[in-house]
Parts: structure tokens; C-alpha cells; sequence
């Protein structure tokens, strides 16, 4: 049970404030979509537009094909679960998770049986009695889901609805949400502005930034090929450099730097001479005695955090910047100590240049 | 007091407690209680106080129980300020609702200020304004006569009507300051949730708004009514020839017929009435009384 939502060339203003911008994608039913982006990107609009809060500005928001303008919340398919969960707390969990059957009519003894149902499904028993500001973060989470469930929508919508909770239950409830997606086969559509969150759990990602879709796309191509410079530096962490395009062959470009010229391959969007930058990751790049002949660049070791089943090497290069390296943890090779001279090097072939954004600002 | 206590030191504490209590004992229980023993003592001649004949008895209230002009008067105090603060309830609610929840902030600020303003003047300015507003040929009936809706003036003063105009004008303000603080209290996410989940209007109130203000619709019912009960000028200001207000009595037998005691004990059944309209009132809408003194 579970329906699409196509965002067309959806904007939403605020005054003169262009709070979501030209957002077009289609999610498909049964999908688990996460929105990526910082705070104050819009995300929550975006959400709002969907569960019916607001009507967007322009394009239209369209669930099982049908345009919503003009549709209420309450007349809509979806169940929002808020950023602060909104739960009622003059009502006992039973009845909370039940108001949206008491709405639909139904009798008292149908809506208990619902409600006890629901506990079940999110793993909270014997909790229906209990006041709600009697329930841990995490046992309110699940409270919020059922009571989302119960009114059986056929898109549900999550606004950073774990952010509150700390690491440990974060991550269990990760899986917990993945796990209730797949269950109940509802379209998911999740808002985080935690990357590890939208990587770990959703079926494709939406990268935004300012009000702008960057990109869309399944979880290890919005890792390893980010459309332009704002998804690459989101979504984990790159060594950066700047510089202008001086080559360009096959997907191929020469990149040439105050370090250099490197080669890379080319981002979107980018033709020879454009100002852009040179992105690579940390876990791809090396530390080596001796100067590789290509795509490396002197270091000195600075400092070093071991973090288990890796290790992060940071270093300074000749300008003073902070690179980054990252190694296996291998207890027959140990990092290099802070102070050592070394060379940072890196294959072309792993790093790219990309553009600063692709997409035009300007609405 | 812990709090206070941490803030301020014992010596600030110690005095701030005492001018408290000065007062509670100066301007409140003791006048309550002379009131009180007052009200079981006989009117008697002054040489005669204190003689054999100055003894306790409830000859005063019995006064009350055999006057069925003055039952009368009582209940109809009790009906028409319970009137008052039902019409006060209703008028402000939606308004209470609208400044917290739909109006933007600076603009329900503007309003307040408004609102505010006729307080500036005094009670009896403002219910004689009302007595000129209301009058046969004042401006309210020039008003609807030029719009059309009546054809000849109407008599707004006759029996409670121009009672319950002028308190509902005086009091509304308790009613709604009260009431828009308990729902600016509340998260406006509760209000989209009840939305979001298929609630209408009317069930969004029913289940989630009025529960919350419930504590803020108590005090303010609270307040308005014993003001109400308890007002002398503007029923007498707004008075028609047949609305007599219970306060009118206890003025009547006190400065009229000098006779203080009868009087006390008129005014102390009047302090009871209050006090079981305040118990009823928290028993309906199941508030204690820590909520409503917020
Ligand atoms: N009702 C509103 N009126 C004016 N500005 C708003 C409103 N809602 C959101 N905004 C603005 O729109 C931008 C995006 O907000 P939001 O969607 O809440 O971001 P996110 O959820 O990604 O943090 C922010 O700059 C915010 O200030
Ligand atoms: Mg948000």
C-alpha cells in the first residue's frame, strides 16, 4: 500500500525569500528517499509541501499522479512525523496512536486493538496506559511511528526524527525504521542532515543545497561520483584543491595547481579553462617515503587519530594546509609518526574535478 | 523558595516572606474574619454593645433565608454573572486562538495595545460610556437605524441587558489574557499533528487546543465571574428599573440601613458563592488549583 510523489519543477517563496528551488524528482512508491542537506536548506519545506501545510509557489506536488493544490493535510495520504514528534501529551500512548482512528469513526474497542496492534509492530509492549512524558526518546520515537501508521498512509514523511536521540539508539532505530519500511511496504521519504543516516538507510538520496536538488541518486554513486563540489564535500570528507583545467581528454583532465598539475578525471558541467576544483578522498590517498612521479605533493605529519578499524593521518602541506589520509588499521605497519616528512600521493583515476555547484541559482 | 532563597540570601528571603504574609494577613484574612464575626452579632443601639444583648446567633442569614426578594436578587446574580462569563468564554476563545496561533506576532502585539487602551480609563467612565452608547438615542441605535437593520430604536437597558453589556465589556480581558497565554503555550506542531492525521477543525480543538487551555479557560472563568458577582459600579451604573445585583443589597443594608452586620453576612454568602463557583468550575473542566493561580 504505498504511492508515488512527483515533485515538477516544484518552488516555494517566503516574501521574496526562495526557499526551495526548481525541486523536480519523482519518488517511487514503496522507496525509501532521503532529502540530504544542511540546515536552512529547505528540507522541511519540502515535507510541508507534501504532508499539505502549504501549496507550493509553483510546480505542483502530485501523490499517485493526482495534484494535491488545494488538499488539506487532513485529506491527504500521507502521515508526518514531526522533528519534535508532536506527540499529545494529555492523552495516553493508546490514545495518541489511535486519534487518527477516533477521527475515521471508529469504536473504542476497534481503536484499542489498533493501537496494542501497532505497539507490537514498533516493538513497545504494555505501553498503552502510559503517559506519554512517562516514555524514554526512543520509546516516544516509536510511539510517533504507530501513531503515523495507524491512519495508514500510503506516503509517510520523516523530519529528522532522530536527531534527538543519542548515538547508540540512533543507530538502532536506523535499522528499526528501515526494518517497519519494508514491512509495511510504505513510501518513506526522509529527511536528515546527517549523511551517514541517508547513506546507511534509504534506497536513492537527494542531495540539497540552498533550496536546490543537487542530486538524486542511489547511495554509493552520491559517495563516489557527486555531481559537483558541494555534494562531494557534504557527503564525507576530501582533500581539496584549487585550480584551472588545462587538458582535457576522454573524461580526462590536466589540473593544474599551486602544487602542480594533477590528473583527474572530469566532473559535469566543467570545460577546459574553467576555474574549479580537484576533490579527493582521504581512504585514496598515500603517504610515501619517496615523490610519486605524478598527483603527489610534500607533507609533513602532524597528527594522527586512531580510530579503530581505521586510522586518520593528518598532515600539513607546503602552504600550511591540513590534508588528510586514511589507512587501514594494520598493527605490522603502524602510521608514520607526527613530524615526519613525507609525500601525499594519490591516482588520477580516483580524484575528480568538479564545478562548484551545477546548477544555476538564479530563479 | 529554594529558588528565592539561592537568588537572593536569607535576609532578602526573610523579608520579602514577611511583607508577603503582612499583607496576606493585613488586607486579606483579617478583614475577612471581622467580617465574619461581625456577621454573627445583632444591630443593636451603641450602648447596648457589648451587653448582654451582644451575643452570637444566626439571626442575620436568617435575615437572608427569609427574604425571597433577596434569594431572588442572589440568584440572579449567580445566573446573569455566569451568563457573563459564558459570553466572555466565547467571544474570546476564538479571538484568544487567532492572536496566538494565526496572527503574526508584532501584529497580535498592535492589537494587545489596542485592547489595552481603554483600560486607561476608569470603571465608571467606561460603563457610563456604555450607558450613553446604549441609550435610546445614543449612537449604537443611530447606527443600526442608518444601516438599516432596525427600524426603530430599540431599549437596550431593560432588565440585565445593560448589566451584562457593561460587565461583559469591563471583565472580557480577564477571559482572554488567560486563555491566550495557555494556547500560545502550546506547540503549534500538536495543532498540524491532529491536522495531519485527519482531524478537522472542530476535533483539533475539541482534542488537543481546549485540553491544553483548560487551566487558562478556568482562571479566567474564575476571574471573570467574581468580578463580575462582586461589581457594584456597573450594575448600578447600567442598572434598568427592575436589574437588581446582589453587591447593591450588601451596599444597601451597609451604608443605607447602617445595619453592618446583616450586611456582613450577606457579603459573606456572596465570598462562599465564589468559592463554590471556583470548586465547581475546577471539578468540571478537572484543573487543580496550582494550574489556574499560573
Ligand atoms: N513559514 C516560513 N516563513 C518564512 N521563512 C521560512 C518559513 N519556513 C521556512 N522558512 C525559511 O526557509 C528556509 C528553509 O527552511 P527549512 O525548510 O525549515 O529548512 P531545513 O528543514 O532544511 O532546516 C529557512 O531559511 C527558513 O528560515
Ligand atoms: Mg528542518
Amino acid at each position: 500500500m504505498s504511492e508515488d510523489v512527483q515533485l515538477s519543477q516544484v518552488c516555494m517563496d517566503f516574501g521574496n525569500f526562495r526557499a526551495v528551488n526548481k525541486v523536480d524528482v519523482t519518488i517511487k512508491a514503496g522507496e525509501f528517499f532521503s532529502f540530504l542537506g544542511p540546515s536552512g536548506c529547505g528540507k522541511t519545506t519540502i515535507l510541508r509541501l507534501i504532508s499539505g501545510f502549504m501549496d507550493p509557489t509553483e510546480g505542483a506536488v502530485k501523490i499517485g499522479g493526482v495534484d494535491m493544490r488545494g488538499i488539506r493535510p487532513n485529506n491527504r495520504p500521507t502521515a508526518l512525523i514531526f522533528q519534535n514528534l508532536a506527540l499529545f501529551p494529555l492523552m495516553p500512548v493508546w490514545e495518541n496512536i489511535s486519534f487518527g482512528l477516533e477521527v475515521r469513526g471508529a469504536s473504542k474497542e476497534q481503536r484499542r486493538a489498533k493501537a496494542e496492534e501497532l505497539l507490537q509492530l514498533v516493538d513497545l509492549h504494555d505501553s498503552a496506559d502510559k503517559r506519554i512524558s512517562q516514555l524514554s526518546g526512543g520509546q516516544k520515537q516509536r510511539v510517533a511511528i504507530a501513531r503515523a501508521l495507524a491512519v495508514e498512509p500510503k506516503v509517510m514523511l520523516l523530519d529528522e526524527p532522530l536527531s534527538a536521540l543519542d548515538l547508540k539508539l540512533r543507530q538502532h532505530m536506523r535499522a528499526e525504521l528501515r526494518a517497519i519500511q519494508k514491512r509495511t511496504g510504505v513510501t518513506f521519504i526522509y529527511i536528515t542532515h546527517d549523511q551517514g543516516e541517508a547513506l546507511a538507510m534509504s534506497d536513492r538520496v537527494g542531495v540539497m543545497s540552498q533550496g536546490v536538488l543537487q542530486q538524486v541518486a542511489v547511495p554509493n554513486e552520491i559517495y563516489n561520483n557527486p555531481v559537483n563540489g558541494f555534494v562531494a564535500s557534504f557527503v564525507g570528507e576530501n582533500n581539496v584543491f584549487e585550480g584551472t583545467v588545462t587538458d582535457e581528454k576522454a573524461g580526462k583532465a590536466k589540473f593544474e595547481t599551486a602544487f602542480g598539475t594533477f590528473g583527474a578525471r572530469l566532473g559535469p558541467n566543467i570545460n577546459k579553462k574553467s576555474s574549479a576544483r580537484l576533490y579527493v578522498r582521504p581512504e585514496f590517498c598515500e603517504l610515501k617515503a619517496t615523490a610519486g612521479k605524478d598527483n603527489s605533493i610534500p607533507v609533513k605529519v602532524s597528527e594522527i587519530a586512531f580510530e579503530g578499524n581505521f586510522i586518520n593521518v593528518f598532515c600539513e602541506d607546503a602552504k600550511g594546509l591540513t590534508r588528510m589520509v586514511q589507512m587501514q588499521n594494520d598493527p605490522s605497519s603502524p602510521p608514520p609518526k607526527p613530524g615526519t616528512k613525507s609525500h601525499l600521493v594519490f591516482d588520477s583515476a580516483r580524484a575528480v574535478v568538479l564545478a562548484e555547484t551545477g546548477v544555476d541559482r538564479k530563479a | 523558595m529554594q529558588e528565592m532563597l539561592r537568588r537572593y540570601g536569607y535576609g532578602l528571603t526573610f523579608i520579602m516572606s514577611l511583607l508577603v504574609a503582612f499583607w496576606l494577613l493585613a488586607m486579606v484574612v483579617v478583614p475577612n474574619i471581622i467580617l465574619l464575626e461581625f456577621s454573627f452579632r445583632p444591630y443593636l443601639p451603641m450602648v447596648d454593645v457589648g451587653g448582654p444583648k451582644d451575643v452570637y446567633s444566626f439571626n442575620n442569614y436568617l435575615t437572608f433565608f427569609t427574604s425571597p426578594i433577596h434569594i431572588e436578587v442572589f440568584f440572579k446574580t449567580v445566573i446573569y454573572s455566569s451568563l457573563v462569563t459564558g459570553i466572555c468564554l466565547i467571544i474570546t476563545y476564538p479571538l484568544a486562538y487567532i492572536l496566538s496561533k494565526v496572527v503574526k506576532p508584532t501584529d497580535a502585539a498592535t492589537i494587545f495595545l489596542m485592547l489595552l487602551v481603554p483600560l486607561w480609563v476608569s470603571e465608571i467612565l467606561r460603563s457610563f460610556a456604555w450607558f450613553i452608547i446604549l441609550g435610546n438615542t445614543g449612537p449604537l441605535n443611530a447606527l443600526l437605524l442608518y444601516v438599516g437593520l432596525i427600524e426603530k430604536p430599540v431599549r437596550w437597558i431593560v432588565n440585565y441587558q445593560g448589566v451584562i453589556f457593561g460587565l461583559v465589556y469591563a471583565y472580557i480581558l480577564f477571559m482572554l489574557f488567560p486563555i491566550y497565554n495557555a494556547i500560545s503555550a502550546l506547540d503549534t506542531n500538536q495543532i498540524e499533528a491532529s491536522k495531519d492525521l485527519g482531524a478537522g477543525t472542530i476535533r483539533t480543538h475539541w482534542r488537543v487546543v481546549i485540553p491544553h487551555s483548560k487551566p487558562g479557560i478556568a482562571s479566567g472563568c474564575v476571574m471573570v465571574f467574581m468580578l463580575s458577582a462582586g461589581s457594584v459600579i456597573v450594575p448600578s451604573t447600567l442598572a434598568s428599573t427592575n436589574s437588581r445585583w446582589f453587591t447593591e443589597v450588601i451596599q444597601q443594608w451597609m451604608f443605607e440601613g447602617l445595619d453592618w452586620q446583616v450586611g456582613s453576612a450577606y457579603a459573606f454568602l456572596l465570598l462562599v458563592l465564589c468559592i463554590m463557583f471556583v470548586s465547581i468550575v475546577m471539578r468540571v473542566l478537572n484543573v487543580r488549583l496550582v494550574d489556574i493561580a499560573k
